[in-house]
């Protein structure tokens, strides 16, 4: 398969302040790819520059194999569906999803036969009249979405489009949605801030972090063996410990926490172990792992989700997981116990 | 980014047109025209201003319209401020738009119309006079048409409600719990307006201020309708140069001395308050 | 004091007397102007001599009403030929310059913003000598250089169209750059990503968020020409606007006529005033 878009080093900047740093990144036609980063970490700019609505400082963008340098908007073909939707408040579903199937001259019967397609795939026949303030916010989302569609884009940009739903319904949608690309098999990129839609409906996520590239990867990867601390802070809950220095096989975290023999190799700067790394009572048989004496301090009781925070050498705050087994159900707090972590699962980086 | 070019200068092109050929060439022309002697030489001179300067008409009547235009803003200020702060705080919305509509229908129905409307009113045998000697309140006709008293009541009439609405704009945006909280605190009605309203409005009064300043200092219907033979105000002597002794030069120094007075005030008014003037038409 | 605050009787009744007050001194020219269009008299003053329609019909030497004066027939007419061209070209002119200065940045933008915002704070006398000097200078050039008699140029129907338009279009310019500032400009770009040009997306999209800023801008402009006498006297030429024939006739021969006219102009601005008060409540 080819890759219909291709970003080369491509850097933007806005005086003295660097967007976009050399940025490369490859998407193959059919995938669904995001762009995941906190806010004003240049993701916006980078979808503004494919879109066309910003000139790349450096470097180059290719779509189909085409550089887009100087190539306006209309003349691209992606389309993008906005944060706020960008809606034509003053037409009906019909004329909006129309729009720009009239602007490409097509005729009346073309234009009407497209457009009621498309709104049958995304289950909104029926509404053409309707005006955009009757819509609920998800019909909103879908007209929005089928209006760049009924387009057929090479490339659908997607700008954080689910943010202003309510959570239930955005846990709907990127069901929905995904369910949605995977049919139509347009290439879909897609920018948030929300880690959980990223890795929910992505073929492969694009960390962004102060204009640079951090990871590229499957979400599973990003997830197992994030490549930089940014990443393993980032993507999922995680427990940070800052290092001060090694001994001989010993870690000593900032707050006096000893852990035994990860990194062997140099020092880190800091420590990521995932709060379902920690196993409790390991058995006294398993190899390569790390073990540690733990007080427990409070117990958040969240279900599936429950996790204690415990004190590590009556120092370092732990953050682990509490699996809702009968095992552990007595454990109370100020119980002492132990807790083990592989060695595989300690991920050390320098910052 | 061709296109965008193409829309921009398309945008442009109209708008210099009118900027160009309207406000600053126009306003160029004022200055030079000022400086062109009354012999229609092509010379420049200073002796429209000088003869500014020597005549003592000129001048007095200069000075007598800046600080009657101060005074007229001040008691504009003083007679509206009570009734936007009613139209905003005291009565309801649904009150308060009706009112507002009493008070804009003078406004689009123009200063000449209501001006005549003084002229009906204040005469020795206009409606006021007929009915106070109809009440017997008084014997003889009180003279009030052709006064100074008349003027002001016309240069009031036309400029309150530009002083109206930008103190009504910053009332909206203070907060009732404001009000009250002061009142929690002990504050009496007096303490709160001028610790707290007034205050608040200061931008909306400056705004109104630079307006009704502005249309008072270059009106010319209510000075030469209403006014009396002492009423002399500046903007006539410019009437006079242009329309009467067709003297466009002289009538060009006075209008730009005029303009040079307005903007000046307005400079010192938006220092003062440390404001910009492109917020004054909000 | 605000409603939620105990007021004293003195201080409550005071203030709505004060109020009523403020809003009699209002009305009470207007009043005064409407009771006066019907009196049974050739004097613009009191008493009141009996109820006629005269002033408005009557085609006597004594006495010519409103509608059999033919002068005064021809200045409305020129005033409402005035005021639409005027009011057109404003808010053509007016609602380009919103669109410019709200979305692009360009060299001299606040320059030029400052100018197209000037006519504010410039008294009208000024915009009218201005306008007429530089318009003869102009014209000057124009016949003495290249053997062009414009009439454009020189004082007429034209001139006073031009001379209102300066600061029309000023006006016209804030009312529609208010609405524009409510603007989602993600609007814009929504239709340059489904291949409009940027006219195309200003017309398609822009324009009709604008349109009731547009119009009531129009209607704005439109009222503003009709009633404008301070830049028209200076550019007028043979023949006057209703101001201007106001204005003579108030200076050197009132009748009741004056008042039919005004009390035209009061009908006709209050129930346009209501009923857009109406129109916007409804929305």
């Amino acid at each position: 398969m080819s890759n219909i878009l291709e970003i080369k080093d491509m850097s933007k900047f806005f005086d003295d302040f660097t967007a976009a740093d050399s940025v490369n990144l490859s998407v193959k036609e059919g995938e669904f790819v995001s762009i995941l980063g906190p806010s004003g970490c240049g993701k916006t700019t980078l979808l503004r520059i494919v879109a066309g609505f910003l000139e790349e400082s450096r470097g180059e963008v290719l779509i189909k194999g085409k550089n887009m340098k100087s190539v306006s908007p209309e003349n691209r073909p992606v389309n993008i569906v906005f944060q706020s939707l960008a809606l034509f408040p003053m037409m009906n579903v019909y004329e909006n999803v129309a729009f720009g199937l009239k602007r490409k001259k097509l005729n009346k019967q073309e234009i009407e036969k497209e457009v009621l397609s498309m709104l049958e795939r995304v289950g909104l026949q029926g509404f053409e009249k309707k005006k955009i303030n009757e819509l609920s916010g998800g019909q909103k989302q879908r007209v929005a979405i089928a209006r760049s569609l009924v387009m057929k884009p090479s490339i659908l940009l997607l700008d954080e489009p689910l943010s202003a739903l309510d959570r239930k319904l955005r846990e709907h949608m990127k069901v929905e949605l995904k369910e949605l690309q995977r049919e139509i098999g347009t290439t879909f990129i897609y920018i948030t801030h929300d880690q959980s839609e990223a890795l929910v409906m992505s073929d492969r996520v694009a960390v962004m972090n102060k204009g640079f590239l951090e990871q590229v990867d499957t979400p599973q990867n990003l997830y197992r063996n994030p490549k930089t601390a940014f990443v393993a802070g980032f993507v999922g809950e995680n427990n940070r410990f800052e290092i001060v220095r090694k001994e001989d096989k010993e870690i000593i975290t900032k707050s006096g926490m000893r852990i035994s023999r990860p990194c062997l190799e140099f020092t880190p700067d800091v420590m990521y172990i995932r709060p379902e790394a920690f196993m409790l009572e390991p058995s006294k048989d398993m190899e390569d792992i790390a073990v540690m004496e733990a007080e427990i301090k409070t117990i958040l009781f969240d279900g599936a989700n429950t996790k204690m925070s415990v004190l590590v050498d009556s120092r370092e705050e732990v953050l682990i997981a509490l699996q809702q087994n009968a095992k552990f159900q007595t454990l109370k707090e100020g119980d002492v116990i132990k807790i083990g972590v592989a060695y595989d699962n300690i991920k050390c980086y320098k910052e | 980014m061709q296109d965008n070019k193409k829309a921009f200068y398309f945008l442009l092109i109209p708008v210099l047109l009118w900027l160009v050929m309207l406000i600053i060439l126009p306003h160029v022309d004022l200055f030079f025209s000022s400086f062109k002697p009354n012999s229609g030489e092509d010379t420049y001179t200073l002796e429209n201003y000088l003869i500014f300067f020597q005549d003592k008409i000129y001048w007095s009547t200069f000075l007598y319209t800046t600080a009657y235009a101060i005074g007229v803003t001040l008691l504009a200020f003083i007679v509206s401020f009570p009734v936007a702060f009613y139209l905003v705080k005291v009565i309801s919305p649904k009150h308060a738009a009706f009112l507002m509509l009493m008070l804009l229908i003078p406004l689009w129905i123009g200063e000449l119309v209501t001006i005549y409307g003084w002229v009906i009113l204040l005469g020795d045998k206009g409606a006021i006079n007929e009915s106070l000697i109809f009440l017997g309140i008084i014997d003889t006709p009180i003279t009030m048409l052709y006064t100074n008293f008349s003027m002001i009541i016309g240069l009031l009439y036309m400029s309150m409600l530009f002083m109206i609405i930008p103190i009504m704009t910053t009332l909206e945006s203070l907060d009732d719990a404001q009000i009250e909280a002061a009142s929690d605190l002990g504050a009496s009605k007096f303490t709160i307006f001028k610790s707290i309203v007034i205050p608040h409005s200061m931008p909306g009064i400056i705004n109104g201020s630079i307006i009704v300043f502005m249309l008072v200092i270059g009106d010319y219907l209510a000075p030469n309708i209403l006014g009396g033979k002492s009423s002399l105000w500046f903007t006539e002597q410019i009437y006079n140069q242009f329309l009467s002794t067709f003297n466009w030069n002289q009538g060009a120094a006075f209008g730009f001395l005029l303009l040079i007075i307005s903007s000046a005030t307005i400079w010192a008014a938006l220092r003062l308050s440390g404001q910009k003037l492109e917020k004054v038409e909000n | 004091m605000i409603q939620s605050l105990p007021n004293s009787p003195v201080y409550k009744y005071g203030y709505r007397l004060y109020i009523a007050l403020f809003f009699a001194f209002l009305l009470l020219p207007l009043i005064a102007i409407s009771v006066l269009a019907f009196n049974d008299t050739t004097s613009i003053t009191l008493p009141w001599k009996g109820f006629t329609l005269d002033w408005f019909f009557a085609d006597t030497t004594a006495r010519k009403g409103l509608f059999s004066d033919a002068d005064l027939l021809q200045s409305i007419w020129i005033s409402l030929q005035t005021a639409f061209l005027m009011a057109g070209l404003s808010t053509v002119v007016g609602t380009i310059a919103a669109l410019l200065f709200e979305q692009y940045n360009f060299r001299f933008k606040n320059l030029l913003y400052f100018f197209a915002i000037a006519p504010l704070v410039i008294p009208g006398v000024i915009l009218g000598i201005s306008i007429l000097l530089g318009s003869t200078y102009v014209g000057g050039i124009l016949d003495t250089k290249f053997g062009i008699d414009l009439e454009i140029f020189g004082p007429g129907f034209w001139l006073v169209v031009l001379g209102q338009f300066s600061f029309g279009a000023t006006y016209v310019m804030l009312l529609v750059a208010a609405r524009l500032k409510k603007f989602d400009f993600a609007l814009e770009e929504a239709a340059l990503s489904l291949k409009a040009s940027r006219l195309e997306s200003i017309w398609y999209i822009t324009i009709p968020f604008l349109k009731p800023a547009i119009i009531g801008a129009f209607v704005v402009a439109f009222l503003m020409s009709f009633a404008n006498f301070n830049t028209t006297i200076f550019l007028i030429g043979s023949d006057p606007t209703l101001p201007v024939d106001l204005y003579s006739r108030i200076k050197f021969s009132s009748t009741p006529v004056l008042n039919a006219v005004s009390f035209m102009i009061i009908l006709i601005i209050t129930i346009v005033a209501t009923a857009s008060v109406f129109i916007k409540k409804k929305k």
